[in-house]
């Protein structure tokens, strides 16, 4: 049952997502951008990340896409389809994108992974992953990242800002 | 159960459509929607592992989150490139955008 399921989650997010690359229309693949950022969220869902999936939500379609989305609105001829999308070496492109993926999937389906996991994550790890965030194992990691993003935020500011 | 190489390989697989779309394209933003496929495979490698290897520990959850905040970051700034890069030069074509080109 599960793997039914993990089966059909993932045909839809990979279909979507070869959509997003190959779709002429940069509004169209937007919009299946948040059907594979909403596909990830039932993977992550799957793996009992509850959290990661409420956040992948959240943060991804209700923030990264709308930000997108303002973007192409923002630019002319971005939903023109007689534009031409994609760039001499997009064959080439393919192959080698073609090549990786076979390398990882030998590599992957060669090596010997645990059949099962190894325990169940606790019933309160939510509460658990916010103490670990603050306690002194995490901190310096999570701070650093919380500079990270105001950094990001006042640059992207200061960039976009109309001179 | 859903063997742990399984979710390896549809995140490999993302992360090479990802990895096309980067290569590919002309536009500026369609690369940065390609970027963010890739770094939501990377997240499924990172969660996948959490569960199959280490599901008492926090590491991956929270090397998870990192990534999130640097994907996060990472559209910002260069949605705001991209904005800047419009407003001056009129196009989000990346093969017209060669200021730095001798």
């Amino acid at each position: 049952m599960a793997q039914a399921i993990f089966i059909i989650l993932s045909l839809f997010t990979l279909g979507c997502a070869l959509v997003v690359v190959t779709n002429r229309n940069l509004f169209h693949s937007a919009l299946y951008l948040a059907f594979v950022f909403i596909g990830v969220a039932g993977l992550y869902f799957m793996l009992q990340a509850e959290f990661f999936a409420g956040i992948q939500v959240l943060i991804y379609v209700g923030a990264i896409l709308t930000l997108i989305i303002f973007a192409i609105m923002l630019s002319r001829d971005l939903m023109n389809p007689n534009v031409r999308g994609f760039n001499r070496q997009w064959w080439a492109a393919a192959i080698v994108a073609g090549l990786l993926f076979l390398a990882l999937a030998v590599v992957l389906v060669r090596a010997p992974w645990p059949a099962a996991p190894a325990g169940e994550p606790s019933p309160a790890f939510i509460a658990e992953l916010g103490q670990a965030l603050v306690s002194p194992a995490y901190v310096l990691p999570f701070e650093v990242v919380s500079i990270l993003l105001l950094a990001a935020l006042v640059g992207s500011i200061l960039i976009a800002r109309e001179r | 159960m859903v063997p742990l190489s399984w979710y390896l390989i549809v995140a490999a697989a993302l992360f090479c459509i990802g990895l096309y779309g980067v290569l590919a394209r002309r536009n500026a933003i369609g690369i940065l929607m390609a970027v963010e496929l890739m770094l939501n495979a990377v997240n499924i490698n990172l969660l996948a592992f959490w569960r199959y290897l280490t599901p008492a520990h926090m590491t991956g959850q929270v090397f998870a989150l990192v990534v999130l905040a640097v994907a996060a970051a990472e559209a910002a700034v260069g949605l705001a490139l991209i904005v800047a890069i419009y407003r001056t030069r009129d196009t989000v074509n990346v093969e017209e955008v060669d200021l730095m080109k001798l």
